[in-house]
């Protein structure tokens, strides 16, 4: 669809102030309600029993002594849960509670509803289980060698040629780029081939997946949930269970943090089953070692880079091979990966090729522009060696290889105007980039990119007799997207923001919103809200039209009031949408505005980041100096939200660059499944993180919106790690890069 | 579960050896409720010892300093005198977790908790400091070296509960300090520790004693670490010294918080840190 | 449920609660006495989701059981605004857009009034190591610590 390029130069009223938002006050005085803190009548607890192997096969579950303790209301195993889906759905199911084998440690056998929390773990104690342990895999290249344990039998790779007919743990392999690789590749002066391992990590948000799911014997059901997609929950759960999704009202409550993994369902069909199993509500909500365990974390990887350059920094060719490991169940993780490897460069010759391998992990979910970190790990760590080979400044050699409008992606597409330059150039002038190092410090840069996305979406407006606006938005608020929203909404009516109240609707409220994910948000719903309101607009003025009986086109909507045009109208005084409003009951009935749309046209996103890291030689203990981050928004709704996506993606990516990581025993199971040993950086690990917003419009939004939640999780990794090389004078390959990595790394380089 | 606060350390002590289930003690419970959540431990009776007087005391005599198994760290960082005769024992205490869990920790807790990583452990064993024991019929004094026998183990008999912590009189010019190496700046188990505790005469160390902790079964003592510096003015010969005799006296283990070779370096650099603030802190100049 | 009878005070307020003995008080306050305003992130004391003031003092209400309250005053988020108005840190964490989810905010607000409750100007460096028991995800500390720092130049402002 086409949109009013001019929006994209206008001026703003309110769009891009720092008002306060919305939810503020709830969510300081303890009032914001989240997936844990509803309650209704008669509740009940429900329990998880979950696998302590990594794979074995289910012989037999005895739930006989927990059906007969009292209190106990209902015992769920997968024997209670056939497959509606005729198995379209049949991986959820299977992750949500597992059938004839448990695929890794954490995956739910069983659950029990009880009166309270002591019986209901009493319960879980009486069921039986017998299993019959069966050979586990958990390393991705491990998964990947002959005669490793097939996770997922009946798998065939997809996207090899010809179709293979052994069963594999690659599920899939996918291939992108354009040119001619070995011809590049005889052109270059210098080429770099390398290889990087990244750990799994997890998203972290300090909220456990929480709900209160409540189903009656006529089939209808309501669950409360934290989630970013309660239409998606609802689909899902609904198909699972066999029910209409009419039936099954599904209400987003406020959500603890999500960064991708609250986009699937874990516990919630089988809350909901335990539910009409027992006909009372159950409140389930997972341990933070149930989190880390059972809910969906992001790949490990490994790869091979190489990379070949001209002595005037042309590269001729670039090639990447990265091995994503997607935990018990297949997904596009590899894809993703693939497509993002190259994206920030403009290369005649390029290929990238991403594997998606099963192993006896949990099922994996999307973490804040998935699978993009870890590739652009490898890419900006090859690009960094590139540049000291040939003797260049490491942005030099990326503003001469950056991407452009015309660009032919080495995704396929060609790109429109895009942030990748200017982002680049901006870094290179930073102040931060001319600070003196001192001792043991080094700096270090990064680019990343991420596409963006856009979607489903519906928003409705509706004006109060007061000339209050309510606005119902069905994409769920994660980063701050009510107050963006109410933005827009003032911006387009012409009112103060503080005349819009922003909340965010049930699923039988208002009609199908994809996901929050994809950096979606206020790019898809900004777009829905802007046409609502135009739409109500268009009421306002037949209104004002019918108070004032003059045709509706000789009325403008200037600055939140109906104008009449005309010098024959000179004699009307405006009328506000207040005073419509007012006489809205004798004008038809209630003033409002909808919009259902399909969102194109997200803008794909680039960043740049710089960072100082201080490096201890004798331990290998680190210390971020200094984080610059630069990312192109598209307009920016609300700076302050953009700032923390910036500032929150970085912090995240400093985590994962320097210290978290899943790390698995022989016996395949969770060493550290608690926020003890998963080590996310905590307050006295980070320095202030510096932003600086550009904003490139995007031509396919109103307003110019890109999309700005995901990118900024891209570069650290690299950033860090071409940081953390330069003052230890060692190349790290391996993320993260713990204390005893580097230590390693220096004695060895030493040695 | 029953839940028991008595007033006594002998009511407490009679308590635990009465109960024929699983008996534990709560302070700080900083570990306990830990080990409760994740299902390792379902004690049938809890003995609240915040409750005993005798327990929640932080003395300073002419004999020496005794703190009670109850005192929290917050309070012995708040404890002016306590921090200067003892800076390396209070920091140590004081790395435990967060201000919210150094609320509630004690040094005793973190003692019988019995994880070779405890951090109040290599200071109090390089401090000299003593455990009172006290069971429902005698009391008696260990020294607190003696008090761990593995992870997770004590030399504590049934019935018995550490009622206080001593350490002993400070003479002249000494010292003490305790350094751990975590991955972040907060809230991490050592991945391993050092504490040295020193006294100088005429500026050369006169005694000295060097634990270890997260580098064996137990915090270990490095007599041959302290030897290396004894007599020393802590030139860089005898701290190299120092660093191999710490290195030699690891046993390690790989484990999700560090490898063998790691512990074993880093136990030497830190040891040889550590000996250099407890030099400083006597008055000691080179 | 077998559950033993605890008198407390919670934000001024008498509050009596029947509890199971292995109960936290951290269930008993949500469960039992509906201030969900104190959160579980992580039920090991690692993430000061759940961060209460207990007689004054600073803890993980997770870490502490029930019963073990009983005779004591209890201080959660709930309490920290008065009837007319939020506390300064409620403000500025609302004027610095120091919280995205919010999740940690009420921990992070109990947190950063025990230390300008003892530390009146506290650096940066204070500041980022007395709330390193509190775990945000969202917004990499930038904003909170922006916040508290404004909230304490509000305090030592008022004080005058």
């Amino acid at each position: 669809m086409t949109h009013d390029q001019s929006f994209t130069n206008q001026k703003f009223k309110v769009v891009g102030t720092r008002v306060n938002r919305p939810d503020g006050v709830d969510k300081v005085t303890g009032r914001a309600k989240y997936g844990a803190d509803a309650t209704a009548p008669g509740q009940l607890v429900g329990l998880f029993l979950r696998s302590p192997h990594a794979h074995a096969r289910i012989k037999k579950i005895d739930t006989s002594k927990a059906e007969k303790l009292k209190g106990v209301k209902a015992v769920i195993t997968s024997a209670d849960l056939p497959d509606h889906t005729n198995g379209a759905l049949l991986d959820k199911l299977t992750n949500c509670m597992a059938r004839d084998r448990v695929l890794y440690d954490g995956h739910a056998v069983a659950a029990v509803a009880a009166i309270d929390r002591q019986t209901a773990k009493k319960a879980l104690k009486l069921i039986k289980v017998s299993y019959e342990v069966l050979p586990h895999v958990t390393d991705v290249d491990e998964a990947m060698k002959p005669g490793a344990p097939i996770v997922q039998p009946g798998t065939k790779t997809r996207g090899v040629d010809p179709k293979p007919t052994k069963d594999s743990n690659v599920a899939g392999v996918s291939t992108f780029g354009h040119g001619d690789l070995d011809a590049g590749f005889k052109e270059a002066d210098v080429i770099i081939e390398k290889s990087y391992k990244t750990e799994q990590t997890h998203q972290g948000y300090i909220e456990p997946h929480a709900c209160l799911a409540s189903v009656g014997p006529d089939g209808s059901g309501e669950l409360w949930v934290t989630t970013q997609g309660h239409y998606t929950y609802r689909t899902d759960c609904a198909a699972l269970l066999g029910m209409d999704l009419a039936k099954l009202k599904v209400t987003s409550s406020e959500i603890g943090g999500g960064f991708g993994g609250k986009t699937h369902v874990w516990i919630e069909p089988i809350a909901l089953a335990l539910s009409r199993k027992a006909n009372r509500p159950v409140k389930a909500v997972m341990t933070r070692e149930e989190v880390f365990k059972a809910s969906g974390p992001t790949c490990s990887t490994s790869m091979d880079i190489k990379i070949g350059v001209k002595k005037d920094g042309t590269i001729t060719a670039g090639s990447a091979h990265i091995r994503y490991q997607d935990g018990a169940f297949p997904f596009i993780w590899g894809q993703l990966g693939a497509m993002t490897a190259f994206a920030c460069y403009d290369l005649k010759n390029v290929q990238a090729v991403g594997y998606d391998v099963l192993v006896n992990r949990p099922k994996v979910a999307a973490y804040r522009a998935p699978s993009a970190p870890m590739a652009a790990f490898g890419v900006e760590s090859t690009m960094d060696l590139l540049a000291e080979a040939i003797g260049m400044d490491p942005v030099e050699l990326r503003i001469k290889n950056a991407a452009k409008e015309g660009t032919k992606a080495s995704y396929g597409p060609t790109y429109g105007p895009i942030g990748i330059g200017p982002t680049l150039e901006a870094a290179k002038n930073h102040p931060h980039m001319k600070t003196k190092l001192k001792k043991n410090q080094g700096r270090g840069m990064a680019c990343g990119f991420w596409f963006n996305f856009g979607g489903q979406t519906c928003t409705d407006i509706n004006i109060g007799s007061d000339g209050t606006v309510n606005l119902s938005l069905g994409t769920v608020d994660v980063g701050g997207s009510r107050a963006s929203m109410s933005l827009i909404c003032a911006e387009e009516l012409g009112i103060p923001y503080e005349q819009v109240k922003a909340n965010v609707a049930d699923t039988s409220s208002l009609g199908h919103n994809d996901t929050t994910e994809g950096s979606r948000g206020t790019f898809s719903s900004g777009m829905a809200t802007i046409f609502a309101a135009r739409e109500a607009i268009e009421e306002l003025k037949n209104r004002a039209a019918q108070m004032w009986d003059i045709p509706v086109e000789e009325i403008e909507w200037i600055d939140g009031e109906a104008r009449a045009v005309g010098q024959q109208h000179d004699n009307l005084p405006p009328l506000t949408l207040k005073e419509i409003a007012a006489k809205a009951a004798g004008t038809g009935g209630p003033i409002a505005g909808h919009n259902e749309v399909v969102a194109d046209g997200a803008g794909v996103s680039f960043a740049s980041h710089i960072c100082d890291v201080e490096v201890d030689p004798e331990t290998g203990g680190t210390k971020v100096v200094r984080y610059t981050v630069i990312q192109d928004a598209g307009k920016a709704i609300h700076p302050d939200y953009v700032e923390g996506q910036f500032q929150g993606g970085a912090a995240q990516g400093i985590g994962w660059a320097l210290n978290e990581e899943y790390i698995y025993g022989e016996d395949g199971t969770l060493q550290n499944a608690g926020f003890l040993d998963y080590r996310i950086p905590v307050c006295s690990d980070l320095p202030f993180i510096d932003t600086q917003i550009l904003e490139i419009p995007n031509p396919n939004h109103p307003y110019g919106i890109r999309g700005v939640g995901e990118t900024s999780i891209v570069p650290p990794l690299a950033a860090i790690g071409n940081a953390v090389s330069n003052a230890a004078g060692v190349r790290m390959t391996h993320v993260p890069m713990s204390p005893p990595r580097i230590l390693k790394a220096i004695e060895d380089a030493g040695a | 579960m029953r839940y028991e606060a008595p007033t006594t350390t002998k009511e407490a002590a009679t308590l635990l050896a009465k109960e024929n289930g699983e008996a534990c003690v709560l302070a700080g419970g900083t570990d306990l409720l830990v080990r409760m959540k994740m299902g390792l431990s379902e004690p049938d009776l809890i003995v609240d010892i915040k409750h005993i007087p005798a327990m929640q005391e932080i003395k300073i005599s002419a004999s020496g300093t005794k703190i009670g198994a109850a005192v929290s760290g917050t309070r012995l960082g708040d404890n002016k005198a306590l921090k200067k005769a003892w800076p390396g024992v209070v920091e140590a205490t004081n790395l435990i977790g967060s201000d919210q869990v150094q609320g509630r920790c004690t040094m005793v807790g973190n003692l019988c908790n019995a994880s070779p990583a405890a951090d109040s452990v290599p200071a109090m064993i390089a401090a000299g400091a003593k455990a009172v024991v006290v069971g429902p019929k005698k009391r008696r004094t260990v020294t607190v070296e003696n008090i761990v026998t593995g992870p997770g183990q004590t030399s504590l008999e049934k019935g018995e509960v550490i009622e206080s912590i001593t350490l002993p009189k400070r003479s002249g010019k000494s010292g003490d300090a305790y350094l751990r190496f975590i991955p972040r700046t907060e809230m991490d188990i050592a991945v391993v520790s050092a504490g040295v505790n020193l006294t100088l005469e005429k500026g050369v160390v006169k005694t000295a004693r060097v634990c270890l902790g997260a580098v064996a079964p137990t915090a270990v003592l490095v007599p041959d670490a302290a030897k290396a510096i004894i007599g020393t003015k802590l030139d860089k010969a005898a701290l190299e010294s120092l660093a191999a005799a710490c290195s030699a006296a690891c046993n390690p283990i790989d484990d999700k918080r560090g490898t063998v070779e790691y512990r074993t370096k880093v136990a030497g650099v830190l040891g040889r840190r550590a000996a250099e603030i407890a030099f400083k802190r006597a008055g000691g100049s080179k | 449920m077998t559950g033993v009878l605890v008198d407390t005070t919670v934000n001024g307020d008498a509050v009596q609660f029947a509890c199971p003995t292995d109960e936290t008080l951290l269930d008993s306050l949500r469960d039992r006495v509906g201030l969900t305003g104190v959160k579980e992130g992580c039920g090991t004391g690692d993430c000061g989701a759940c961060s209460i003031t207990l007689d004054g003092q600073l803890v993980c209400s997770c870490l502490v059981l029930g019963v073990e309250a009983n005779g004591s005053e209890i201080g959660t988020v709930e309490g920290l605004a008065d009837s007319e108005s939020l506390h300064p840190l409620q403000e500025q964490f609302i004027n610095h857009a120091a919280l995205q989810c919010g999740i940690c905010t009420p921990g992070f607000l109990v947190a950063a009034k025990a230390l300008l409750d003892k530390n009146k100007d506290p650096s940066e460096e204070q500041i980022r190591y007395a709330l390193a028991g509190n775990l945000c995800r969202c917004t990499g500390y930038d904003k909170i610590v922006r916040a508290v720092q404004a909230a304490a130049k509000d305090l030592r402002k008022k004080k005058k």
